[in-house]
């Protein structure tokens, strides 16, 4: 494993996002905003994996990530882990969990629904995890993963 | 089991059980209960016209003893303002025991449903969701056939939007039934729908010819074709007339089968098949105010 770690540069501070699918990885960094960040982002693609295939690392640098952030992930890459670094050590390390409602962090792409109309938050229940399914709880309209239009912020 | 205070927004938060509960008290409906809601106020929020459901529920409400306020016309309301479906809805909750609410916004009546703290029912929000229109459905197939169980169900016209038919197809897959889907491909019942049924047991059927399961059925359940779905009118000519139903039906359906539509009807059934005996669908627009009394009776905990 440590053979494996040090593909990626080690950071002092900050965020590892690991085990992401490779074709998500992209997705999740638009997510994540990068171009609000102040500091240093690494992306690392095709690395081998056992549990996804080839996969995806993301470090970032003394950024940590909000609830939010996390959710977002699970969406798109279920089987992700996400380490909190502090001095080069990993402090805390969480397997991603879907929730069973998704709240306020994707966009109802239909135009006619009353979250597109009123000042009101999203709410999106799992139908399905494997392969996902989400259901507008207004409009009741069901979207896949691919489907989805996540919130950027 | 208690349906006191409870929001009736979309028929998929239904179990059978409690399905099974509300055609019990529409049966009980079918008696006069002229007090049983004295001294209560429907308030009907109409942000878009209807005649049926509006009218169904002013009349079960009035049939019941209470008393009904609202408006039918977003023209007239404050909505013409810019007010929005929260604050009306936070509005009515003050003024009233039990809101209908009606909008072509999808989640509207979720939304007031959250906003107030009195029962909230869906009368139709745009192409989501119509549930009292389903158990009105569901209520009218048991009581022409005594059964639902073991029934073979055809629905006949625009599968692909027709907001009834899925949500009745939804609600028929709590029993034992066949459903048979007749409609040209463009107009076909939509893949998700039939993958969940199918999941549950249900049999499902698809043609785009009546007569080619006319005399399998027990029920046909006819809606509208839109002519705003056919960006040709020629095409929209062409199904309509293909669609329609006429005596010519009668020689290839059995002598007991029920046609029913949810009106209004624009031509797809012969006014000639008014007076047969399969014809129950303006007995099932009557049943609309049988349905919305128990369903008020309910909700209000009475």
């Amino acid at each position: 494993m440590r053979m494996k770690e040090r593909k990626v540069p080690a950071i002092k501070e900050g965020t590892v996002i690991d085990h992401i699918p490779s074709r998500e990885t992209f997705r999740i960094i638009r997510i994540l905003d990068p171009q609000e960040f102040e500091h240093p982002i690494s992306v690392t693609l095709n690395l081998y994996s056992k549990k996804v295939g080839k996969k995806g690392v993301i470090k970032i640098d003394d950024r940590f990530l909000t609830k939010n952030e996390v959710d977002k992930i699970a969406i798109l890459a279920p089987n992700a882990t996400v380490s909190i670094i502090k001095d080069y050590k990993i402090q805390k390390k969480i397997n991603v969990k879907l929730p069973e409602k998704l709240i306020g962090i994707i966009n109802c792409s239909n135009p006619v629904c009353i979250t597109n109309r009123e000042e009101v938050s999203t709410t999106f229940v799992v139908v399905r995890e494997d392969p996902l399914e989400v259901k507008c709880q207004y409009c009741e309209k069901v979207y896949t993963k691919d489907e989805l239009e996540i919130k950027r912020k | 089991m208690t349906f006191k205070g409870r929001d009736i927004v979309s028929i998929r938060d239904f179990t059978k059980k409690d399905l099974l509960h509300i055609l019990k008290r529409s049966r009980e409906m079918e008696a006069e209960k002229p007090d049983l809601l004295a001294g209560k106020i429907l308030a009907t929020l109409f942000f878009e016209p209807s005649t049926r459901t509006r009218l169904s529920f002013e009349s079960a409400m009035c049939r019941l003893g209470g008393k009904v306020i609202g408006f039918s016309d977003e023209k007239v309301s404050s909505v013409k303002k810019g007010e929005t479906i929260w604050d009306t809805a936070k509005m009515a909750d003050r003024y009233s025991d039990v809101i209908v609410i009606r909008s072509p916004i999808e989640g509207s009546a979720r939304l007031a449903a959250e906003a107030a703290s009195v029962p909230v029912i869906n009368g139709g929000d745009g192409a989501n969701q119509h549930p009292t229109q389903t158990l009105l459905d569901l209520y009218t197939i048991q009581k022409a056939k005594r059964k639902i169980s073991g029934l073979k169900i055809g629905f006949l016209g625009d599968l692909k939007y027709g907001r009834t038919v899925h949500s009745l197809a939804i609600a028929l897959s709590h029993w034992e039934v066949d459903l048979y889907f007749i409609a040209p491909d463009a107009l076909q019942m939509p893949e998700q729908y039939l993958k969940d049924l199918r999941e549950k047991g249900i049999g499902c059927f698809q043609s785009s010819d009546v007569l080619s399961v006319s005399e399998e059925l027990d029920i046909l359940y006819v809606t509208r074709i839109q002519q705003e779905r056919f960006p040709d009118p020629l095409e929209y000519e062409r199904y309509k007339n293909a669609f329609r139903l006429d005596r010519s039906l009668l020689v290839h359906i059995k002598k007991d089968m029920k046609i029913m539509h949810p009106l209004p009807r624009v031509g797809e059934i012969s006014p000639e098949l008014d007076e047969t005996d399969h014809a129950i669908y303006f007995e099932q627009a009557g049943n609309g105010v049988t349905v919305r009394k128990a369903l008020l009776a309910l909700v209000l905990g009475r």
